[in-house]
C-alpha cells in the first residue's frame, strides 16, 4: 500500500514561506511527478513527505495513518537522491543490503534479496565493487536497488537523472517506468524537466513559488492548462502567447497557441511574417517567425518543410486549439 | 602552466634551502649524534661530528637509571587515552554541529575555542587541590582527564571541519534506509570520516605527548610521562650531555616519526580548517 | 535544515562536550576566584580567612608582577615577530622549485615535534653553555668571548628557544597558504609589469593575511602559557628576568604554597588573556567561515 495524503501542509524556513498551504492526494500505485522551475519548492515538498524536514503546519497521512511526526526511518518510504547518496565505503552489495541490515533481517534472507535486486537491475557483476568504481548509470541503479529491496510503501525520487548525460537519461527514464509497471508501487518523482514529467507520470503536479498550479494527467495538462504558467511550462517548444487585438477578438486578455497547432502555408493565412530561424530536427522543423504586429511565434512543421531564414510564411491557428486566458492569467 | 625554471636558479635556491633546513634541524641531529658518544667525547673541544666511537651505552644507562620504559608507557597511555576519550566525546558533538547546524553553532564553536585561551595557571590551584583530595594527583587517570579537557576544543573543531565535507545526503539516505542515529554515526559517518578522524587522532596524540604544563605540575615519579622525565635532567644530570641526549632522543623519536607522517593534516588541524 | 527529531538529537549529542567544558571552565575558575579573596597558605592549614582584595593588592604592587608582565609581552611579541617574518621568508623559499623539497620540508618541520623540555635542555646545555656549548666553541673559533646566554641575555635566550620550536609551525602554515595561491594571478601581475617586490606586497602578502592571522592566534594561545622552557632552564631567574605571568603564578602557589596570592595572580592572568582573546577572536571570527 502506498497512499499518501497531504492536508493543508505548509513549510517555512525562518520567515520565508517555501510551501504555501496545499492539499494533495496520491493514490496507491500512482506515478506522480512534481515538476516546476528551480526554487518552486518541489524538492522541499518531497523532503516533507520523506520526513527529512518537518512540516510547519498541516498533516501528512500515509496509508490513512498520521505520519506527520513519524521519523523518516519509520515511514516505510525509500528515496533515491539526486547525488545517489551511495555509501562510498561499502561495496554495491553492502549498499543494497544496508536497509535490510538496519531492519534486522537474517543474513540469508538479505543475501537472497540483494541477489534478486541485483539481477533485476543488471548489477550482478558489480556486487563487489565500490560506488567510486561505477559509471553514473550504474550508480543510479545501485541507488534504485537500495530502494527496492526494502519493498517500501512508496518510492521518492529527487531529480534522479539530472547527473546523467542525455542518452543515458532516456534509458534510465524507460527503466524507471518499466520498474513502476513491474512493481506497481507508488512513486513520487521530482524533476524540473517537463519532458520527464510528460513521459513518465500518471499524474503531474505543477508547482510554482510553493503553490500547486495544477494537478492532472499529462494530457489533461497539455489540453487544458488552468493558467498561463502551466500552459507555458508544459509542452515543448513552449506555447506562444499573444495579447492585444488578436486576444480581444477571441474575448480574452491573452491567448495561447502551441507551435504544433499553427498551420503553416506559403500562400495565405491569418498571420504572416518572416522566418528568423528555422531549426531542422529531421522529424520536425521548428520555425521562429517574426509576425507583423504580433511578435515572434514558434511554429512546428514536418521535417522536410523547406524554408530558410528570410522566407515569408503564413500561419493560421487551429481554432479549437486556442487557449484563452483572463487578465490574471487564468484559463477561460 | 608551469614554466621551465632555469637550472642554475634551481640549484642556487636548493643550496640555500638545504642550508637553512640543515641549520633548523641541526639541534635535533646534534642531539641524536651526541647520544651515541661517550661523555668525554660529548664535551670534547673541538667537538667531533661523525668520527667518534659510536656507543649505545648511554641508552642502556638511561633505561637502567631512570626507567625510561616506564615513562614511555606513561606517555603512551596518557596521550592515547586522552585523545580517544576526547574523540568519543567530540564525535557526537561534531556530528551535531556539522549536520544539524543551528543559529548558535558558531557561537558554541567560538566559545569552545575561547576555553583554549583560558590560561592554565588560572585553574592550576583548584585542579591541584581537587586532585590532591581525590587521589588523582600523580596518576595517569588524572592526566588523561586534564588533557582530554585541554584538547577537546581542538578535537571538536578538527572533526567539525572534516565532517562538514561529507555530503549530508548520505546521512539522510541512511535515515531513509531505517538507520537509527547510532547506526547512522557508527556505520555511515565514522567509516566515511576515517581519514579525518585518523589525522585528528594523530595530531592530538602529538599535542598530548608534548604537553608540558600539566604533566610537570600534576605528576611525580609514579605517573610522570616523558616530558617530566626529561625535566629531571635539568640539573645536575644535564651536564652529562651524552645521557641527556640519549634520553631526549628516546623521548622525541616516536613523535617525530608520527609527526612527519601527519604534517599535511597538522596544518589543517591546528588552523581549525582555516588553512588547507 | 532538519527536523525536530534531529534537532533534539543534536542537542543531546552536543551536551556531553558542552557540559564537560563548562565544568572544566567554571568549577576551577570560581574556586580560583574564591581563593583569591582568602589568606590561604598550604603550609598553614586551617588558618584561611577572608581578606578581600589584599591578595590582589600584593600581587599587583609586587615589582615581580610588572617584570612578569613585561617579560610575557616581550616573549610573545618576540617569538611572534621572529616566527612570522622568518616563516614568510622560509615559506617563500620552500615554495620555489628545489631539489628534494619533501626532505627539506621534513627537516624544517621537525622542531615542532620536539617536546618543550627536551628542546630547552638541549639548547641550554649543548648549545648555550658558556663553557662546553657549541656556541661557545664557535665564538672561541672566531676569537670572541663566549656569551653566557642565561646570565647575560636570559630572556632573549628563551625567546630564541621558543622561536625555534614555533618557526616550523608558522612556516608550514604559511607555505600551505602560499601553495593555494593561484599562480595565474602572479603571472598576470608579471604580465602587467609588476616587479617582484610589488608582486609580493600587492598579491602574496594579502593572500597570506588570513594564514598570518591564524598563526598569530594559535601561537599566542600557546605562547602566553610558556612554562616548561622556563622551568628547566632558568627557573624564572636570574631575579625575575625570565619570569612570565604563568611562571610567577606557579612559583607563588606551588613553590611558596601561597594559594591566595597565587589565585589572585591566576585571575589577573585570566583577565589579561581575555583582553588578548577578545582581539584575537574578533580577528579570527572574521577570518573563519562557518
Amino acid at each position: 500500500m502506498g497512499q499518501i495524503i497531504l492536508q493543508d501542509v505548509t513549510k517555512q524556513f525562518g520567515t520565508v514561506e517555501v510551501i504555501k498551504p496545499l492539499d494533495l492526494d496520491i493514490q496507491d500505485g500512482e506515478f506522480v511527478v512534481f515538476v516546476g522551475p528551480s526554487g518552486c519548492g518541489k524538492s522541499t515538498l518531497l523532503r516533507l513527505i520523506a520526513g527529512l524536514e518537518d512540516v510547519t503546519s498541516g498533516t501528512i497521512l500515509i496509508d490513512g495513518q498520521d505520519a506527520t511526526l513519524t521519523p523518516p526511518a519509520k515511514r516505510r518510504l525509500a528515496m533515491v537522491f539526486q547525488s545517489y547518496a551511495l555509501y562510498p565505503h561499502m561495496s554495491v552489495a553492502k549498499n543494497i543490503a544496508f536497509p535490510l541490515r538496519m531492519a534486522g533481517l537474517p543474513r540469508a534472507e538479505i543475501d537472497k534479496k540483494v541477489k534478486a535486486a541485483a539481477a533485476t537491475l543488471n548489477l550482478t557483476d558489480y556486487l563487489d565493487r565500490r560506488p567510486g568504481q561505477l559509471s553514473g548509470g550504474q550508480r543510479q541503479r545501485v541507488a534504485i536497488g537500495r530502494a527496492i529491496v526494502r519493498e517500501p510503501a512508496a518510492f521518492l525520487f529527487d531529480e534522479p537523472l539530472s547527473n546523467l548525460d542525455a542518452a543515458l537519461r532516456v534509458n534510465m527514464r524507460l527503466e524507471i517506468s518499466e520498474l513502476h509497471n513491474q512493481l506497481q508501487t507508488t512513486m513520487i518523482y521530482v524533476t524540473h524537466d517537463q519532458v520527464e514529467a510528460m513521459t513518465m507520470a500518471d499524474k503531474i503536479v505543477v508547482l510554482s513559488a510553493g503553490r500547486i498550479e495544477q494537478v492532472g494527467s499529462p494530457l489533461e495538462l497539455y489540453r487544458a492548462p488552468k493558467n498561463t504558467f502551466v500552459a507555458g511550462f508544459i509542452g515543448s517548444p513552449k506555447m506562444n502567447f499573444i495579447d492585444g487585438r488578436d486576444a480581444q477578438e477571441a474575448g480574452a486578455a491573452q491567448i495561447g497557441i502551441r507551435p504544433e497547432h499553427l498551420r503553416l502555408s506559403m500562400e495565405e493565412g491569418k498571420w504572416s511574417g518572416l522566418v528568423t530561424v528555422s531549426e531542422h530536427l529531421g522529424s520536425d522543423t521548428f520555425l521562429h517567425v517574426n509576425v507583423d504586429g504580433v511578435g515572434t511565434l514558434t511554429a512546428r512543421s514536418d521535417g522536410e518543410f523547406g524554408v530558410r531564414h528570410g522566407d515569408r510564411v503564413h500561419l493560421t491557428p487551429i481554432e479549437e486549439r486556442i487557449h484563452r486566458f483572463d487578465a490574471d492569467g487564468k484559463a477561460i | 602552466m608551469a614554466r621551465a625554471i632555469p637550472t642554475r636558479q634551481k640549484i642556487v635556491m636548493s643550496v640555500i634551502a638545504w642550508a637553512i633546513a640543515f641549520l633548523i634541524f641541526f639541534p635535533i641531529l646534534w642531539t641524536i649524534l651526541t647520544s651515541f658518544k661517550t661523555e668525554a667525547e660529548a664535551v670534547a673541544t673541538p667537538p667531533s661530528f661523525l668520527f667518534f666511537d659510536w656507543t649505545l651505552e648511554n641508552y642502556v644507562t638511561v633505561q637502567e637509571r631512570s626507567n625510561y620504559f616506564r615513562h614511555f608507557m606513561n606517555s603512551v597511555i596518557i596521550s592515547l587515552g586522552s585523545t580517544v576519550a576526547g574523540l568519543v566525546i567530540a564525535i557526537p558533538a561534531a556530528w551535531s554541529m556539522a549536520f544539524v547546524p543551528a543559529k548558535r553553532t558558531k557561537d558554541i564553536l567560538m566559545w569552545m575555542l575561547s576555553t583554549k585561551m583560558l590560561p592554565a595557571v588560572g585553574v592550576l590551584i583548584p585542579i591541584y587541590l581537587i586532585f590532591r583530595d581525590t587521589g588523582l594527583l600523580d596518576t595517569r587517570l588524572g592526566l588523561v582527564i586534564v588533557l582530554t579537557m585541554i584538547n577537546l576544543p581542538i578535537i571538536v573543531w578538527m572533526l567539525f571541519t572534516y565532517f562538514r565535507e561529507i555530503p549530508g545526503d548520505i546521512l539522510e539516505a541512511a535515515r531513509m534506509d531505517g538507520a537509527t542515529l547510532r547506526s547512522e554515526i557508527l556505520y555511515v559517518l565514522v567509516p566515511m570520516a576515517v581519514p579525518g578522524i585518523a589525522s585528528t587522532l594523530l595530531l592530538n596524540i602529538i599535542l598530548a605527548w608534548n604537553e608540558a604544563f600539566w604533566t610537570l605540575n600534576l605528576t611525580a615519579a609514579r605517573s610522570a610521562p616523558l616530558t617530566a622525565f626529561i625535566a629531571s635532567y635539568s640539573s645536575p644530570e644535564g651536564l652529562f650531555y651524552a645521557k641527556l641526549s640519549a634520553a631526549s632522543t628516546m623521548a622525541i623519536a616516536p613523535i617525530l616519526i608520527l609527526g612527519w607522517f601527519s604534517q599535511k593534516q597538522l596544518v589543517r588541524g591546528l588552523t581549525f580548517g582555516a588553512v588547507k | 535544515m532538519a527536523t525536530q527529531h534531529s534537532r533534539a538529537a543534536a542537542r543531546l549529542m552536543m551536551t556531553p562536550a558542552v557540559i564537560l567544558l563548562l565544568l572544566w571552565m567554571i568549577v576551577p575558575l570560581s574556586m580560583t576566584l574564591y581563593f583569591s579573596f582568602l589568606r590561604y597558605n598550604l603550609l598553614m592549614p586551617g588558618m584561611e580567612e577572608w581578606i578581600g582584595f589584599m591578595n590582589y593588592e600584593f600581587f599587583l604592587t609586587d615589582p615581580a608582577f610588572f617584570a612578569a608582565l613585561t617579560n610575557t609581552l616581550l616573549l610573545v611579541g618576540g617569538v611572534l615577530l621572529i616566527t612570522i617574518v622568518g616563516g614568510v621568508l622560509l615559506a617563500l623559499l620552500l615554495d620555489q622549485p628545489i631539489f628534494g623539497q619533501g626532505i627539506v620540508r621534513i627537516l624544517v618541520i621537525a622542531p615542532f615535534f620536539v617536546m618543550p623540555t627536551v628542546s630547552a635542555l638541549v639548547w641550554k646545555n649543548m648549545f648555550m653553555n658558556p663553557v662546553s656549548g657549541l656556541f661557545a666553541w664557535i665564538a672561541k673559533g672566531f676569537g670572541l668571548q663566549p656569551v653566557d646566554f642565561f646570565a647575560e641575555i636570559p630572556l632573549l635566550s628563551i625567546i630564541l628557544i621558543v622561536a625555534w620550536q614555533w618557526l616550523p609551525f608558522a612556516t608550514l602554515i604559511l607555505l600551505t597558504a602560499l601553495q593555494s595561491l593561484d599562480s595565474e594571478q602572479l603571472e598576470a601581475a608579471e604580465m602587467d609589469g609588476a616587479p617582484p617586490l610589488s608582486r609580493f606586497r600587492s598579491i602574496i602578502l594579502p593572500h597570506l593575511a588570513r594564514a598570518i592571522t591564524v598563526v598569530i592566534l594559535i601561537q599566542t594561545i600557546f605562547l602566553l602559557s610558556v612554562f616548561a622552557e622556563i622551568l628547566v632552564t632558568t627557573n624564572g631567574g636570574p631575579g625575575y628576568a625570565t619570569t612570565n605571568i604563568t611562571f610567577l603564578v606557579y612559583a607563588q602557589s606551588l613553590l611558596q604554597f601561597d594559594v591566595g596570592g597565587g589565585s589572585a595572580g591566576g585571575i589577573v592572568a585570566v583577565i589579561l588573556a581575555n583582553i588578548v582573546a577578545i582581539f584575537l577572536m574578533r580577528m579570527i571570527g572574521k577570518n573563519l567561515d562557518i
